[in-house]
């Protein structure tokens, strides 16, 4: 069986890949989306307008969008800095469930403190929290070559009881003892509210300008200093970085922690920007490490662009919410979100192969 | 004696591990061709809700209906694994993050809801469930009656597929060639193996045992549609295949241990015993943990049977 195309592996990779295949997979996972939808019988050119008008097409829904993309920009940084060095952390999500852990600890604990204090403590606590878990998965991974998808998954389920334990199984530090009915976190103060930047009609939440500051930080290490060029050695040939001398287990240890330091801010930011609280059930239902996965693909890895894919998924999310009813059923965002992985995967092809069309049958080997 | 503590956990280990062997069976025969599929849950959980939809819509004696729901299940999560196949073994992507987009897209959050919410199939229990079944009346017997006759069809089944799957695998010629394929595809081709038929059969075909695994937890554990239903067993399915090291017999085992884990909680409750819930909920997930470092280091090491081009895409050209 000879298909009529053929994959010619690529020596060179042009410039116009870098732009050319995300947006060729965006509008291939539009045209799949929109199969799906008439398939359900919707109409997918209304669908796609709303979502454009709900999540883009004016200042308060644009502020909106920010708001959605803060936590999707940590998410998909920890995941580009993990996938660089080949170490598929798919436990985001977990870790950002320890960051808000950590840093509703920090936002009671210091809530008598003046406010760039506790909103400094929150940071800190919520990258440590964050950075703990994910370096369970490094040190396993390091020690015993543990599958590091398979622990870091496993963690974030066990980092979902964890946070049910906390708030509805136990009398815990972060339980408000005065709710009755159902268990709720205990509030924080208003002085560990992270503040809202304003840029003209736009509300910024400072968790997104953070999440600039480190996309801008991680991109420094790894394009301009001597751990990032390691790193991209270990990713391309783990076999040269030992030849070179270069400590892979430490670097895969580092590397983790770095990454889910990374989720776990995006945990103290919904603590601090938008929820205030340990939400426990709130922060689960959301499925932030998720989509930092597919933000990390369809930016290619590249910190930068996580920013700006973030508050494209943001603003896909924030139309979800804004029009969820019978019309927009749950799950479509999810959906929508799956196939511009799926094509952004498949888009890959076109950066390492040529398609080429078949001339002539090239081997005599019956298939 | 069928009071008896162990009794009750032996049997709700099969009970609940069955549905973890069926993906994980699934996922062995994937494996063993040299595909790693992480869309396990993806297509457990589009099993699942297609055989929901199935039980509701499809008209007929409740025993058609169940038959009929079954293998529209195990039809879906063959339909998700087809699109693993072509992206991994057609497009060559990278196998860890296409089964992981196939779990992003379809599972939890994605089109699983998505279609939940369009064929409306959430909002009551499902009309013909998977019953339990009491062949001969034996399920009274002692200690046996609840740990072999008081199961659902698909427990039977699945002893059937583990006996045929070790024949399969282990005695016949074609059994022989699909492992030839997972350890060294250029020297299946070589033997005039199409090595890409064979990856995509076994890639549609654990899909479609994936699929039967979601539909157990759909119409008969719950049975109920809630998103996100199998709460993680196809990536305990994934670890299991390891766990197993690749042998049906060795993984139903070890499906049963885990299927006892998880219902370790409601067991010791019912008891008043007083264990925080908490604790018991993360015991599968954290011994999921301790195995993996278990096989993964030290002794086992050796042993390990991993196919040895589990995950490497085959390129012909590059012979």
């Amino acid at each position: 069986m000879q298909s009529p195309l053929r994959l010619e592996r690529r020596l060179t990779q042009p410039k116009w890949l870098n732009w050319g295949v995300p947006l060729l997979s965006l509008l291939g996972a539009l045209i799949l989306g929109a199969v799906v939808l008439m398939a359900t019988g919707k109409n997918p050119i209304s669908v796609y307008m709303r979502i454009l008008e709900r999540g883009f097409a004016s200042t308060d829904a644009f502020s909106r969008t920010l708001i959605s993309a803060t936590p999707y920009a940590f998410t998909g940084l920890a995941a580009s800095v993990a996938f660089r060095m080949g170490l598929i952390n798919i436990g985001g999500e977990g870790q950002l469930y320890l960051g808000t852990i950590g840093a509703a600890f920090a936002g009671i604990a210091f809530a008598d403190q003046p406010t760039p204090i506790i909103i400094t403590a929150m940071i800190i606590c919520g990258m440590l929290f964050g950075g703990f878990w994910a370096a369970i998965v490094g040190v396993l991974k390091a020690k015993f070559s543990t599958n590091e998808i398979i622990t870091s998954l496993m963690l974030n389920y066990i980092a979902a009881i964890l946070l049910d334990y906390l708030i509805f199984n136990s009398t815990s530090y972060w339980r408000d003892p005065k709710s009755f009915g159902f268990p709720t976190g205990k509030r924080l103060v208003e002085a560990a509210y992270w503040y809202d930047m304003s840029f003209g009609p736009i509300k910024v939440p400072f968790g997104f300008l953070v999440a600039m500051i480190a996309a801008g930080i991680v991109w420094f290490l790894y394009n301009r200093t001597r751990f990032g060029y390691e790193v991209s050695v270990i990713a391309s040939s783990p076999s040269a970085a030992r030849y070179a001398g270069i400590r892979t287990r430490w670097k895969i240890i580092t590397v983790m922690s770095l990454s889910g330091a990374l989720a776990g801010l995006g945990g103290a930011s919904d603590v601090g920007d938008f929820r205030h609280v340990l939400d426990a059930k709130g922060v689960q239902i959301a499925g932030y490490g998720y989509t930092g996965i597919v933000v990390a693909a369809l930016a290619r890895l590249n910190p930068i662009s996580a920013i700006f894919v973030a508050v494209f998924l943001g603003g896909l999310s924030n139309a979800g919410y804004a029009l969820q009813g019978p019309d927009f059923p749950s799950g479509l965002v999810g959906t929508l979100q799956g196939l511009i992985l799926f094509t952004a995967v498949a888009g890959e092809i076109l950066t390492r192969y040529r398609i080429k069309r078949q001339t002539h049958v090239a081997e005599g080997v019956p298939s | 004696m069928n009071n008896n503590i162990l009794v009750i956990i032996l049997a709700s280990g099969v009970f609940y591990g069955t549905p973890i062997f069926f993906a994980a069976l699934g996922e062995l025969f994937t494996e063993r061709s040299g595909v790693l599929n992480l869309g396990v849950e993806g297509m457990m959980l589009m099993g699942g809700v297609s055989a929901v939809w199935a039980s509701q819509h499809i008209p007929g004696s409740s025993w058609f209906v169940v038959l009929c729901s079954i293998l529209i299940g195990a039809f879906a999560g063959s339909l998700v694994a087809a699109l693993h196949a072509f992206l991994c073994i057609t497009l060559r992507t990278n196998q860890t993050v296409a089964g992981l987009s196939i779990t992003i897209f379809a599972g939890g959050l994605g089109l699983s809801s998505y279609f939940a919410n369009v064929w409306d199939v959430a909002s009551e229990t499902v009309k013909h469930p998977i019953r339990i079944l009491n062949p001969g009346g034996l399920s009274d017997a002692p200690i046996v009656g609840p740990i072999i006759f008081h199961q659902t069809i698909l427990t039977y089944l699945s002893w059937v597929l583990c006996v045929l799957s070790l024949i399969y695998l282990f005695r016949t010629r074609t059994g022989l060639k699909l492992r030839a394929v997972g350890e060294s595809p250029q020297t299946a081709d070589a033997m005039g193996i199409n090595v890409v038929k064979y990856r995509y059969i076994h890639t549609i075909l654990g899909g479609a045992l994936a699929g039967i695994g979601g539909t157990y937890y759909s119409l008969t554990i719950v049975p109920q549609w809630v998103d996100g239903v199998t709460k993680g067993a196809g990536w305990i399915a994934i670890a299991l295949v390891i766990f197993g090291f690749w042998r049906p017999d060795l993984t139903l085992l070890g499906a049963y241990l885990f299927g006892a884990l998880q219902s370790l909680g409601l067991i010791l409750k019912s008891r008043n015993i007083e264990i925080n819930g908490s604790i018991l909920d993360a015991m599968p997930f954290v011994m999921t943990v301790v195995v993996l470092v278990l096989v993964s280091g030290g002794w086992a090491h050796k042993r390990l049977q991993a196919p040895a081009s589990l995950g490497v895409p085959y390129e012909r050209e590059e012979r």
